[in-house]
Formats: structure tokens, sequence, C-alpha cells
């Protein structure tokens, strides 16, 4: 079981990736990364209430992760989910007309931020109870193994979930029954406002894989390539029917757990050393520097990227809201 | 063939999981020792371990789980050991299953069946008595069925596994060994959402469910000899949805109506019961709508003290004696 970290993970995506394949995934990074600071914008305009929880800091996690998967892959994800969403193949424009509560929302606006879903994308839900979308994905990687599917199942969940009793129930079955589950723990030390070592004895957190006799491992969450190599083994590991796995990604958030936390808890300093790692201009210099790939292309693919999140913002604003005579659709089969 | 209502519920499971392969059962000691209460004894043997899950005692994996299988397809029967342990899975259920699919627009379904053993009157005190239907009555999303007869217990049962919603099915322990019907051989189904009238009558209405409809229906039958007094008694049998026609049927037919459960008094289903008769039928009301049930406390173990707190017969012909004479 590899429990220490590869340090050259990340340096042999970087060398054997095709120039295509870097420059998409940095083109998932800045759609999500733009993306949510338009929706910062379009929640300080009043056209996005509710709660909300911004995903600017953590982008490498969800595009390495993910891009280590097939489309028919399973994705279940948290109420930080709009990149996971997003990075899954889904339109901006129908993610941004959800958080404006649109009927052309990708949950016809019943849902909003916290709950965003599409089977069709294989995007199986934010789930907004710490910790409730893992024994869901347990069972989505049971009935893969009880059809023989191919699939593989990726589990996000914060550091915030792993004290909760539904993080070890489904560690335990996962393992016991070698179900096909990449577990990706996003730690990004602040389960809302609490320390990461306030809350859990152990706070190297992929150290839980040992007790679940399962392999984990602690990897960069700031370095998309490093996120990806990790998971590419994790997953090639579930398809084979060798288990599940847990990935720790080390990662920050770089705005407050909500649009209203003032994040009065985070030095300014610790703040600016983490701005320095932005996983979006870490992957710019590894393709500048080491792959030659011209600034120009990249600042083309951010200004292809503002144009999309600029259609996203027409749409939804310019949606409908739901009919009241809708009301009680959906919310039992045959309605 | 004369079947108790335990072996009902084996029989439905047998026969659906025969009819439907995407039909499993999941949960703690439900294999090899087929149930705490043997509900789902021979399963193993004729369906095997992929479809005959034992799990570890985690029941928010096993709600999770199924909820997980349920979405691509697949029928999972999910065993509760006792109903009073469904509070660990509680977020599941309420926040998971029941709002999956409008969480998704209305475009995906969570058919699993919650199997919940519950109800008193075996002394197994506070963790091991509990009737917490109405913790889920209230809840967008789910359907909630407490079967009072074996064949209910068995139809209601095939049709809670055929539904595209989750549903939680309430099966009462003391009816396990207690309950005994002949049932017709072959496919039945009980509908979900319709009550079933178990006698007529015209002086005074009995409402209930599950565990109170055999001291029911002999109340009435002792009051019918000893004071005269013609009773009907309404099975729920489904709680979410109610069937509201018929509790108004038979609360505008007789007038005065008692509405008896096991469940405790306050925020028991008998409480809603009570409010769509007094805003739709108060008119027709020749007495204010009486509720019998527990008392409001916990199950205690005592013997004499888990009596006085439960309904029984005698508490029932009292009740009906007292709304007869108002």
């Amino acid at each position: 079981m590899a429990l220490e970290r590869d340090k050259h993970t990340a340096q042999r995506a970087l060398l054997t990736l095709h120039e295509a394949q870097l420059l998409e995934l940095y083109r998932r990074m800045v759609l999500i990364r733009q993306f949510e600071e338009k929706t910062a914008e379009m929640y300080a305009r009043g056209k996005i209430t509710g709660f909300c929880h911004l995903y600017a800091g953590e982008e490498a996690v969800a595009v390495g992760a993910i891009y280590a998967l097939y489309d028919k892959d399973y994705v279940v994800s948290t109420y930080r989910e709009h990149g996971h969403c997003l990075a899954k193949g889904a339109d901006p424009k129908v993610v941004m007309a959800e958080l404006f509560g649109k009927v052309t929302g990708i949950s016809k606006g019943r849902g909003g931020s916290m709950h965003l879903f599409d089977q069709d994308l294989r995007f199986m839900g934010g789930y907004a109870i710490v910790g409730g979308g893992l024994p869901i994905a347990t069972g989505l990687g049971l009935s893969v193994q009880y059809n023989e599917g191919p699939e593989v199942v990726c589990c996000f969940f914060g550091d915030g979930a792993l004290p909760q009793g539904a993080f070890h129930e489904s560690l335990n079955m996962a393992s016991l029954w070698k179900l096909p589950v990449v577990f990706v723990c996003e730690n990004n030390f602040y389960g809302m406002g609490t320390l990461v070592q306030n809350a859990i004895c152990q706070e190297e957190l992929y150290r839980f894989a040992q007790p679940y006799k399962m392999p984990g491992v602690r990897v960069d969450g700031m370095d998309v390539l490093e996120v990806y190599g990790a998971t590419m083994e994790a997953v090639a590991r579930a398809r084979e029917g060798d288990g599940p796995s847990l990935i720790e990604a080390v990662t920050y958030r770089f705005r407050g757990h909500s649009m209203s936390d003032p994040v009065e808890y985070r030095s300014k300093r610790e703040e600016r050393i983490w701005q320095e790692r932005d996983p979006i201009k870490n992957l710019r210099r590894k393709l500048t520097v080491e792959r030659h790939v011209a600034e120009g292309r990249l600042g083309e693919i951010e200004a292809e990227v503002a144009r999309q999140i600029d259609d996203a913002v027409k749409f939804a604003d310019e949606s409908p809201e739901p009919s009241v005579e809708e009301l009680g659709k959906g919310v039992y089969a045959g309605s | 063939m004369e079947l108790t209502y335990i072996k009902a519920i084996n029989s439905a499971l047998h026969e659906e999981m025969q009819r439907d392969e995407n039909v499993f059962v999941m949960g703690e000691d439900v294999g090899e020792l087929g149930g705490a209460f043997k509900a789902t004894e021979g399963l193993l043997e004729a369906f095997g371990e992929e479809r005959v899950i034992d799990t570890p005692i985690s029941e928010a994996l096993i709600i999770g789980a199924g909820i997980g299988a349920a979405v691509l397809g697949m029928r999972p029967v999910l065993e509760m050991q006792f109903a009073d342990f469904i509070s660990c899975a509680f977020d599941q259920i309420v926040n998971s299953a029941a709002t999956l699919r409008y969480r998704h627009g209305g475009r995906a379904q969570c058919p699993i069946v919650v199997r919940a053993p519950s109800g008193a009157g075996i002394h197994g005190a506070l963790f091991h008595s509990q009737n917490p239907e109405a913790w889920f009555t209230r809840v967008p999303g789910l359907k909630v069925v407490a079967p009072a007869t074996a064949y209910d217990a068995k139809g209601l049962l095939k049709s809670a596994i055929r539904d595209n919603n989750p549903v939680i099915y309430f099966e009462h322990k003391r009816l396990y060994r207690s309950v005994k019907e002949n049932l017709p051989e072959g496919d039945f189904t009980v509908p979900i959402g319709v009550a079933e009238l178990r006698k007529e009558g015209a002086d005074l209405s009995v409402i209930t469910y599950g565990g109170t409809l055999a001291p029911a229906l002999d109340a009435a039958k002792i009051v019918e000899k000893e004071d005269r007094l013609s009773v009907e008694v309404l099975d729920l049998r489904t709680l979410l949805p109610l069937d509201r026609e018929a509790i108004l049927a038979t609360a505008r037919k007789t007038g005065k109506v008692l509405i008896v459960h096991e469940d405790r008094l306050t925020g028991g289903i008998g409480g809603e019961v009570a409010a769509i008769i007094c805003e739709h039928a108060f008119e027709y009301l020749d007495a204010p709508v009486r509720r019998l049930a527990a008392l409001d406390t916990h199950t205690a173990f005592s013997p004499p003290l888990e009596e006085v707190i439960l309904p029984n017969t005698n508490k029932i012909v009292d009740a009906i004696r007292n709304l007869a004479a108002y």
C-alpha cells in the first residue's frame, strides 16, 4: 500500500500528457475560477441569494480527479460542488441558471447552489449534509459491482466529513466488499471555521485509509497534475476490481466558507502564502516554462471562457422563474 | 394457504425477487441468519449472497447504499433490524432519499423499500418498542405504510417494492406470529394510499392501523354484544398519503370518530386524521373527534407499566362507550 506521496507523479503527467490535454486541464480550472468569481459578483448584486459556497482555490482537485475518469464514471459531491459539476461537463449556463433559481437550471431551480444533480452527466448530486454523499457513492459502487459494470465512482468530501459516522461506515463497507469507489478528501484545513487539528485527532487524513485496509495517499491539491496522477492510479485499481482508495488532496479555499463568512479565523499572511500557490498560476508556469506553451494561447482560453461565462449569466438572467403550477411536480415518481 | 404475518412478508420477498432480478435485500443478519425475526429466511439459499447482503451494523450506510443502488435502477429492500434503529439512518431517508427526485428536477427516482419492525407489547422496552411512523409521515417524497393483516403485509410489500418512490414499510413485531390467515395463491398486491373498511357500522367509527386493528375489532364486537352499538372500523393501511376520502366517508356516515394508534398521542398521525375530519366534515359531527394512543412517555420495560402505557381492547371499549354516550 503506497502510503507515501509519489513526488514524481506530477512531473510524469506533465511530460506524458499531450499539449491538448494539458490545455484542457487549464481550461477547466479557468472555467471554474471565472464561474466562481462571476457567482460572487452576482451574489453581491442580489441576483443569487441563499447559501453559496465557492470553490475558488480548490480547482485542481475537481479538475485533476475528474480528468482521470471516463464520462461514464460517476461523481458524488458536496455542497461546494459548482466546480465538480462543471468539471464533469455541465453547461455553465444551466449551473448558473440553477444558482439564479430559474426553471432552466440543472434542477429546474428547485435545488439551488447546494443540490446540483444531473444523472445524464453521471453527476450524482451535491449533498448538503456533511458526509451525506459517502453512503450513496458506496451504493453506486455496489450497483456497478452487481451489474459487473466497468464504471468507477469518485466521491468528493471535505475534511469536515471525517468525524461523521457516514465516513467510517462507508469506507468500511467499500473496503469489505472491494467496491469501485475512489474517495477524494478535499482537506482545506477548515470545517467552516474550525481548524482541522481541532476537529480530528489524526490530522494526516490519508492515514484513515490504513485501518480500512485501502491505499491512502496525500497529494498536493494545488497541483492539478499530481491530483490527476494519483487519481489515475486509484481509478485503475477500482476498475480492476481491487477496491477503493482514499486520496487526501491538501488544498485551500480562497474565499470564506460561504458568501456570508468574513473569514476572521485565518490570517492574511496565511491566505497570501496559499494564493501564491494558486493552482491555475501553478499550471500556467509549468506549461509556459516546461512545455513552452505560448502565453497567448493561454490568454485565448481565458478570453473564450470569459465569453462563455458572460453567456451563462445572460442565459440565467433572462430565463423565467419556475411557475407555481409546477410546484408539486417531481416530489413523487410519476409527477 | 394459511400464512402468518411474518411468512407473508417472507413470501412477498421470495416472489418479488423471483419476478425481478433488480430486487435485492440488504441489512444486518438478513442472509445466513435469515433476519432477527426470520423475515428473510431462505432468501440466501434461493438467491445467493449477491442479492441477499449481510451488512455491518451501519444503518446510515444501509440506507445510503440502497439509495445509490436504487438511483441506478436496482430495487433494494433494506431492513432496519428494529424500527427504533432507523434514527441512525434518518438523514439518509429524510434528506437524501425523500428529496432525490425533486433535487433532480423530477428526472430521477429512488425506489427503495425500508422495512422497519416496529411496535410494543413484547417487553422490548425503550429502544425496541417504538412506533416511529410519524417521524416520516410529514416528509414529502416518502410513502409510509403499516399493514395490520397477513394479506396486507404481503400485498403492501409487493406494492412497495414495485413503487418508484421510497417507501417506509412498518411491520408490527407483535403481529409476526399472532396474526395468520388464508392467503390466495399467486400474485396479488394491495394498493398504497387506500384504506380498508374492516367492519361496517352505523353509530360510531374507529379509525386505526397496524398493531391496534385487532384490539379495535375485538372492542367493536364487545360493545356490539354488550351495548348494542354498531361500530365501523376503518384500517388506514397507508399513513402517507392518507386516504382522505375513506376517512371523511366514515366520519360523515357515523358522525362520531375515535382514532386509535399505538404511536404516542402527541404528534401521532391521529392528530392529522382528526384535523382532516374537523376541517372537512365538521357539520356531520355529533361529538368531538377523540383519540386513544400510547401515553406521551417512554415505553417502560415493566410489564404492568407497559400495559398502562399502551392502548388495548379494554381501553378501546371504554373510549367507545364514552364517545357513544356523548
